[in-house]
């Protein structure tokens, strides 16, 4: 090894972080220049204002939710925003089974209620249909004796053929039925219920109730729909409005069968319902037989009301229900006081660390500033780069996350310089006291900052909502943070060890070894060993008393070669010694 | 300071010594009456008391009020909800924060035009969340998750780096005293238990194993070196580690605690900043017994549990009859 190894070596650390740091720059202006990336780190909902909604999946007893469902909720909930106009929304998933919506803004309550609406769509046939009025009426004797009547049947005596069959309706299920009222289908839970079993349910503005057999299509299967005005078998306009209805592949096989069917039929079972969230939206008559899987509801419709259907039809259809869990409106001016807050206590712990390090470790404490800058610009590049590639967004934890870093990332540098100092004092030279103490503290570094990126990792992983974010700042902190003890905080003291102020152990340095109370102190100067000084008895200071000697003999022995370089280039010499030692006794 | 320089320097020579290794039998009974504490004041206390993530609820928050009055927010919300009685608090100089049972939508938008109303501010400066009583639970669920994966993970990864499983034994044993008490100050001290705190409770962990890593890892090179003739024991061996790592213990918990100060009493004092201050306060804690448990539970802990070996106790007192010998 050359002598002017660690010099070098410190250069090309120092260029390597500058390449790093220009190349994280050129990546955010190309983003600020040619996408739209910003300098500015987005803020979460807490810190801009806004509302954060939380839907969770209406799921029965034992049923999950797969990924391919979520994110297929997502998408729709996405779609469903975006045609309400809000931009800027984000919807994403949170946990094995949550969404998270967040909406810049107060948004308004259409655009809630459309956000929010669980919306769970199904084709189901009708199979008996009644006005929900006679209900009501008989719905005043809920005769509790009935109780004490036989069970009526409710499985069906002949296994129905088809959904359409009415050996669904079974004598409990009409019972059931005449008694349904129409005001308590909120409470029921029909959204949930089960889509191989007939549904008795009623319509959206309560005036009809049905009896309506198993699920034949599910919402999912629509392609598309939208509302236009109707033509007549020429091609003219009607000047009528309709929902014209596309179905998918499977979709259009299965519309085709079912239309097949409901077409012979006549009356109520005719009628084809859609179900939204357990309620009949509507239940159009089938005029005929479709097989290629585009339909067409007219009625009586506005211009308003098919619109409104087609939009249901198109993004009601979610594969499971949702509801709201948690909603947030975090209004602008809470927001920025949260951020507010946080940089100020943010720049009050920094100052406060700053005269901490200065007063204990003096100049040296400048290195301990200068390392904190440079991990600050590079978590804010990084953190930049992420928001606009990722979309990570800095919440109030996230702060919290940067601002506790700031201890954690010091700390490096204090483990660092306790090591150069107890090299120190034991009587190497400052270059070889930074060389020999880096090796020790690198190896303390990479175990100490392990354990916080595993619990950094464990909580990303694990954990959701804040907690995520947290982690996220916390593990991009102790990264950074032992790339810029690597590649900055040592380069810098290799640098500086070199210097006069440094190298003579100027009494403001920090690396003092008068103060520091060290054998070897200069170049080829000596104090007296200390051997009188040691209290008698205690094991420990027996062992100091070994430590010393050892010291002593090893700067004697590097005065015996004349130099201190050569002691540089054994900075194990202290262990070597402990063994030979062992051997020889 | 250097004051603390010089003690740096008799702690590395061992001119001047704290006894933690040997003094155990003074600490562990500390340890365990702060962690017994711990444990009955949430007891005895009722509890602790749940944020409303945890409970359910509307909250509302009115920012930049003039007035304070407590009364304006509990009449305007009987206003609209009737039978709800509001709990309203104070936070901060200029804001007032409103909690209610679960309200429907329009309630929520109606209670927030009352507050606006009642307190002469624009209704932008109303805030209003709902929260469905298990969102607390499911994030504190997957914490509790990743709070035993992350332990039996870092065991494991200490016991690899440090070559023997006892060193993760004594550095979880010490994380588990750090979480119990700082759970227990929390409890005293009255606040809430929200994500945020919970968010701090995690951080501990990262925190108390990682100082205790940064002390074990001198630990490891102290008795490394002992050897066949070591003048010292093996609990001596890790004493002095302890103490020639000390100043770096005190400097970093000053370090790492005085931002955490600084939040804290920004979250305090600062309306709006509830998750700082919630974090805050178990970090601070926690940031305070993790290094101090370091050096009197998880270092005493360690050498109780090596002293044991046959290797060590056969060398343990080989030295100590040399230096019996030596004294005569």
């Amino acid at each position: 090894m050359a002598r002017s190894t660690p010099v070098k070596k410190a250069w090309r650390s120092l260029t390597w972080l500058l390449v790093i740091v220009a190349a994280l720059t050129a990546a955010n202006a190309g983003g600020v220049l040619f996408s739209n990336g910003s300098w500015a780190p987005k803020l979460a909902l807490d810190l801009q204002g806004g509302t954060q909604i939380v839907l969770e999946p209406q799921l029965g007893e034992e049923e999950t939710v797969s990924n391919e469902q979520l994110s297929q909720a997502v998408g729709i909930i996405r779609q469903r925003i975006d045609a309400s106009g809000v931009s800027e929304a984000e919807v994403s998933t949170q946990g094995d089974q949550n969404i998270v919506v967040a909406i810049p803004g107060t948004p308004d309550r259409d655009t809630l209620e459309r956000i929010e609406s669980s919306a769970k769509l199904e084709f189901r046939p009708v199979l008996f249909t009644d006005v929900a009025a006679t209900a009501a009426t008989e719905e005043q004797t809920p005769t509790p004796s009935d109780s004490a009547a036989p069970p009526l049947e409710s499985t069906p005596s002949v296994s129905p053929s088809d959904p359409s069959d009415l050996n669904w309706i079974t004598p409990a299920l009409q019972d059931e039925f005449d008694n349904f009222d129409c005001a308590n289908v909120d409470s029921l839970g029909l959204n949930v219920a089960p889509v191989d079993h007939p549904l008795i349910t009623c319509d959206d503005t309560g005036q009809f109730k049905y009896i309506l057999g198993p699920a034949e299509i599910s919402g999912e299967r629509i392609a598309d729909a939208s509302a236009g005005l109707t033509t007549n078998s020429q091609g003219a306009s009607t000047n009528e409005w309709g929902v014209n209805l596309e179905f998918d592949g499977a979709g259009t096989e299965q519309f085709a069968e079912v239309t097949e069917r409901l077409f012979s039929l006549e009356g109520a079972r005719n009628q084809f319902a859609i179900v939204l969230d357990g309620r009949v939206i509507t239940a159009p008559t089938t005029g005929g037989v479709f097989t290629d899987g585009n339909a067409r509801i007219t009625g009586s419709f506005t211009q308003e009301s098919s619109k409104a259907l087609a939009d249901q039809l198109k993004f009601g259809a979610l594969p499971v229900g949702f509801e709201v869990l948690s909603r947030d409106t975090i209004s602008a001016t809470l927001g920025t006081s949260q951020l507010n807050s946080g940089i100020i206590a943010g720049a009050i712990g920094l100052v406060l660390v700053v005269i901490y390090s200065l007063f204990q470790y003096r100049l040296l404490g400048m290195v301990t500033v200068a390392s904190l800058i440079v991990a600050g610009v590079l978590t804010y590049l990084i953190i930049a780069l992420m928001s606009w590639r990722q979309g990570f967004r800095l919440s109030l934890a996230g702060v919290a996350g940067l601002i506790v870093a700031i201890g954690f990332t010091a700390d490096s540098f204090i483990v660092y310089f306790e090591r150069i100092r107890d090299e120190l004092r034991d009587g190497r030279s400052l270059t070889g006291a930074v060389e020999a103490g880096w090796k020790r503290a690198l190896r303390t570094v990479f175990a100490a900052k392990g354990v916080t990126l595993l619990s950094a990792i464990v909580l990303f992983v694990l954990a959701i909502g804040n907690v995520r974010g947290f982690a996220l700042t916390l593990g991009i902190t102790v990264i950074i943070d032992v790339l810029v003890v690597v590649l900055f905080t040592h380069p810098m003291l290799q640098l500086l060890a070199e210097t006069r102020f440094f190298s003579s152990g100027h009494r403001l340095s920090g690396l003092d070894p008068k103060a520091l109370g060290a054998v070897y102190r200069g170049r080829a100067q000596f104090r007296a060993p200390t051997a009188g000084s040691l209290p008698k008895g205690s094991g420990s200071s027996r062992e100091a008393a070994r430590r010393q000697t050892i010291a002593e003999r090893r700067a004697a022995l590097a005065d015996g070669e004349g130099t201190s370089a050569r002691i540089d280039e054994r900075p194990d010499a202290r262990r070597e010694d402990a063994l030979t030692k062992g051997k020889d006794s | 300071m250097a004051n603390l320089t010089q003690f740096g320097n008799d702690l590395y020579t061992g001119k001047r010594s704290v006894d933690f290794v040997g003094k155990r039998r003074i600490w562990y009974p500390i340890a365990i009456a702060l962690m017994a504490i711990s444990i009955a004041i949430p007891l005895v206390g009722g509890g602790f008391n749940f944020g409303i993530e945890f409970r359910g609820g509307s909250q509302f928050q009115i920012t930049q009020v003039s007035d304070t009055d407590q009364t304006l927010a509990i009449d305007a919300v009987e206003s609209v909800v009737a039978e709800d009685t509001a709990r309203v608090t104070t936070v901060g100089g200029d804001g007032v924060r409103v909690q209610t049972d679960q309200l429907s939508d329009d309630e929520t938008r109606e209670v927030s035009a009352a507050l606006a109303e009642a307190y002469g501010v624009p209704e932008e400066n109303v805030t209003s969340s709902f929260i469905g009583p298990s969102w607390g639970a499911d994030i504190t669920e997957q914490a509790l998750r990743g709070l035993v994966v992350f332990i039996v993970l870092a065991a494991i990864a200490m016991a690899l780096y440090f070559r023997t499983w006892k060193m993760s034994v004594a550095a979880i044993a010490s994380l588990l005293h750090d979480l119990v008490i700082t759970a227990g100050v929390y409890a005293a001290a009255g606040f809430e238990i929200t994500p945020a705190a919970v968010i701090g409770f995690l951080t501990i962990l990262g925190f108390s194993l990682y100082d205790t890593v940064v002390v074990f890892d001198k630990i490891r090179e102290n008795t490394a070196e002992l050897g066949q003739e070591s003048r010292s024991t093996f609990g001596e061996a890790v004493n002095l580690a302890v103490n020639q790592t000390l100043v770096r213990s005190i400097n970093t918990g000053v370090v790492a605690a005085l931002p955490v100060a600084a939040i804290l009493f920004i979250g305090s004092f600062v309306l709006g900043a509830d998750t700082l201050r919630d974090i805050s306060l178990a970090l601070l804690v926690g940031i305070l017994v993790g290094t101090y448990s370091t050096i009197f539970i998880a270092a005493p802990l360690y050498a109780q549990l090596r002293e044991g070996e046959k290797d060590i106790r056969t060398r343990d007192e080989r030295t100590l009859a040399v230096r019996t010998a030596a004294a005569n």
